[in-house]
């Protein structure tokens, strides 16, 4: 305890170079809490509109489909097996229809996936309803707002739509706009056109077919069908969680030179005192203190930064981290750069487990490079320290 | 001198450094002893060996050959630590440059030696507010040692050296940096603490000031003891 004080009372009394590194250090342990818990909350934030939006509680993918190989979308699909129609018919399952197809903006070519999805379903949140059909004659879509703005497409609009059916000879429809929805998942939005799937089955004489039944968490029983292979959440979001985990290691950079700036200046402090205070240790010594208690002292005093930022950080970092969490992150211009679509607002996601990392991280690192330069004390006499000399 | 009173008991002691490939010897055969409560110093011409005399006494260092006996423990033999534990309970220090510790206030670098010693927060107050008394230094107490003139420095460090009440207490050359006025000051006022408390005193020094003040001057040439004569106080 007394080392403790006197370490306090020492780095208290410390000059202008002290506070700057403590200030450093204190931006490091904000700014690694700051950007970790806004990955972590953007990685929560995708994953949990993925979930609403396109994985539900997973997918039964037609063996025939496979997400990189877009060509043979077209045959991408099977007839439903029929073990599903209890499933499908109580809402727990939804079915949907991929299928390639264009349409044409202002006449300008624009090569679509058409997804099917049936008008009354509740599993995923696709507004499903404005495809309710009510003249067999008008075929409805249902687009993202990503896509309506790159195809300057308004509700009501009517859009020349050119797809193959089965035997190969090609169709078109004017379809028209019923409804445009806001949505941050791209596999919703982005070169998507949704139809009714009973019109898409009738259009593309694929009836009672789909590329795969998306189920809800209501559905407990995930059987083995032949023909269709389960993909279950964890494996449909692996790529988000390698994309985070990819940006949030590209802020290690950022991270390391913080650090490496605070521990420069510490270390390079803690040599200085070995050569400027070198009286002060041999009079210590002199006043009855062993050679291990000085270490102890000069790397606590050193290890002192690290708390004192900590203290610092919470006092201007409290703020800004609560700030962050109640009205979240505006976004808009980062967002396309990060090559996801975000919503508006993004809220960072803290957690204990973050805090306490990063201070010990620090924590350790600074005590760590505290010490090292005070080893040869070790070796210190007294009457050289007191003469200032250093043996 | 009375044998049983015997605090500090040096023989044979050589005392070598190392320069280069060779040595020089610092201490030759230096034999002598104090006695509780003397009042002592060592002289003669810079480089003599009175501050390594000091420095072996002090448990700072220790010698190349012979034995030296310092209230009980044997400086030739001690380790690290024990050399610490006794400078700590028994001895006090009082520097020519003062050496006070310079982010601490007055108060703290006069606490210092008991805080390491474990004491208590009540006893300590106690304590320092006497030493700090003896000195005269009451009024600044939250001053730092930048603060401070080369006197009243120098009454800390005074108070700093006495506040555990210690058996010993070395000064080499404590008066080099003051001037006649204040070398007085000082100099009475280790004569009254050596009287109240009983320490003993052992000085290293050419001032005349001091030597004037000391009750036994042992003078040192090159390394050896030349003379070691008491001096009778005028009143
Ligand atoms: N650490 C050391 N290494 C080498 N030689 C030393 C060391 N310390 C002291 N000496 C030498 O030992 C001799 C005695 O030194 P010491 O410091 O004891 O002298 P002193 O009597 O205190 O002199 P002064 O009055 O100048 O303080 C000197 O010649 C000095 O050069
Ligand atoms: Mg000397």
């Amino acid at each position: 305890m007394l080392i403790f004080r006197l370490a306090f009372k020492n780095i208290i009394g410390a000059g202008l170079r002290t506070w700057l590194s403590v200030l450093v250090l204190s931006f490091s342990y904000i700014t690694i809490i700051f950007t970790q818990g806004m990955y972590r909350g953007m990685s929560q934030q995708i994953t949990s509109a993925m979930i609403a939006t396109e994985l539900g509680d997973g997918q039964y993918w037609n063996s025939a489909y496979d997400p990189d190989e877009l060509f043979d979308l077209d045959k991408a699909n099977g007839v439903l097996p029929a073990e599903f129609d209890p499933a499908i018919n109580s809402g727990q399952a939804v079915p949907i229809l991929f299928y390639p197809g264009s349409i044409y903006p202002q006449g300008r070519l624009r090569p679509v996936i058409i997804k099917g999805i049936p008008d009354r379903q509740q599993v995923l949140a696709i507004p499903a309803q404005f495809l309710v059909v009510e003249d067999p004659e008008i075929v409805k879509a249902v687009i993202g707002e990503r896509m309506a703005n790159s195809c300057k497409l308004a509700q009501g609009d009517l859009v020349t739509l050119r797809w193959r059916d089965s035997d190969g000879t090609f169709d078109a429809v004017d379809v028209e706009i019923a409804h445009i929805m806001k949505t941050i998942v791209p596999a919703a939005d982005q070169g998507i056109l949704w139809l009714n799937l009973h019109q898409l089955q009738t259009m593309t004489g694929l009836d009672q077919s789909a590329t795969m039944i998306v189920i809800s968490p209501e559905l407990t029983r995930r059987p083995d069908l032949p023909g269709w292979d389960f993909k279950s959440v964890y494996y449909l979001t692996e790529e988000i969680r390698a994309m985070v985990k990819m940006k949030s290691s590209g802020a290690m950079i950022l991270y390391f030179v913080l650090i490496g700036l605070a521990l420069i200046a510490i270390f390079d402090s803690q040599v200085l005192s070995i050569f400027h205070r070198r009286r002060e240790m041999g009079t210590m010594m002199a006043l009855g203190m062993t050679r291990l208690r000085l270490i102890l002292l000069f790397t606590l005093e050193g290890a002192m930064h690290g708390v004192l930022a900590m203290l610092l950080a919470f006092i201007y970092g409290t703020p800004l981290l609560i700030w962050s969490i109640r009205s979240g992150i505006a976004l808009p211009a980062i967002s396309s750069r990060w090559g996801i679509a975000l919503s508006d607002h993004l809220f960072p996601h803290y957690t204990i487990g973050l805090i306490v990392f990063t201070i010990l991280l620090v924590m350790i690192l600074v005590t760590v490079v505290s010490y090292l330069p005070l080893r040869r004390i070790s070796r210190l006499k007294p009457t050289d320290a007191l003469r200032g000399k250093l043996s | 001198m009375n044998q049983n009173n015997v605090i500090i008991q040096l023989e044979n002691v050589v005392k070598d450094y190392r320069i280069g490939s060779g040595y020089f010897r610092a201490l030759k055969d230096f034999s002598i002893s104090f006695g509780h409560g003397e009042f002592a110093g060592f002289i003669g011409p810079s480089g003599s060996g009175k501050t390594t005399a000091l420095n072996i006494i002090g448990s700072l260092d220790q010698p190349s050959s012979g034995t030296c006996l310092v209230l009980g423990e044997n400086i030739s033999t001690i380790s690290h630590r024990q050399a610490a534990n006794l400078r700590n309970h028994q001895i006090g220090f009082i520097f020519q440059t003062y050496n006070l510790l310079p982010v601490y206030t007055v108060y703290e670098n006069v606490e210092f030696p008991l805080l390491l010693l474990g004491l208590s927060d009540t006893g300590r107050k106690k304590m320092i507010t006497e030493a700090l008394e003896m000195v005269g230094l009451t009024d600044k107490i939250d001053s730092r040692p930048a603060q401070l003139s080369g006197g009243q420095a120098q009454r800390v460090a005074i108070a700093r050296a006495i506040v555990k009440k210690p058996a010993l207490i070395l000064a080499d050359e404590p008066t080099a940096n003051l001037d006649v006025k204040n070398s007085h000051n000082i100099l009475e006022l280790m004569v009254k603490l050596n009287r109240e408390l009983g320490s003993t005193f052992v000085f290293s020094t050419h001032d005349p000031k001091v030597i004037s003040y000391l009750q036994r001057i042992i003078r040192l040439e090159d390394g050896r003891i030349v003379s070691d004569q008491p001096q009778k106080q005028e009143l």
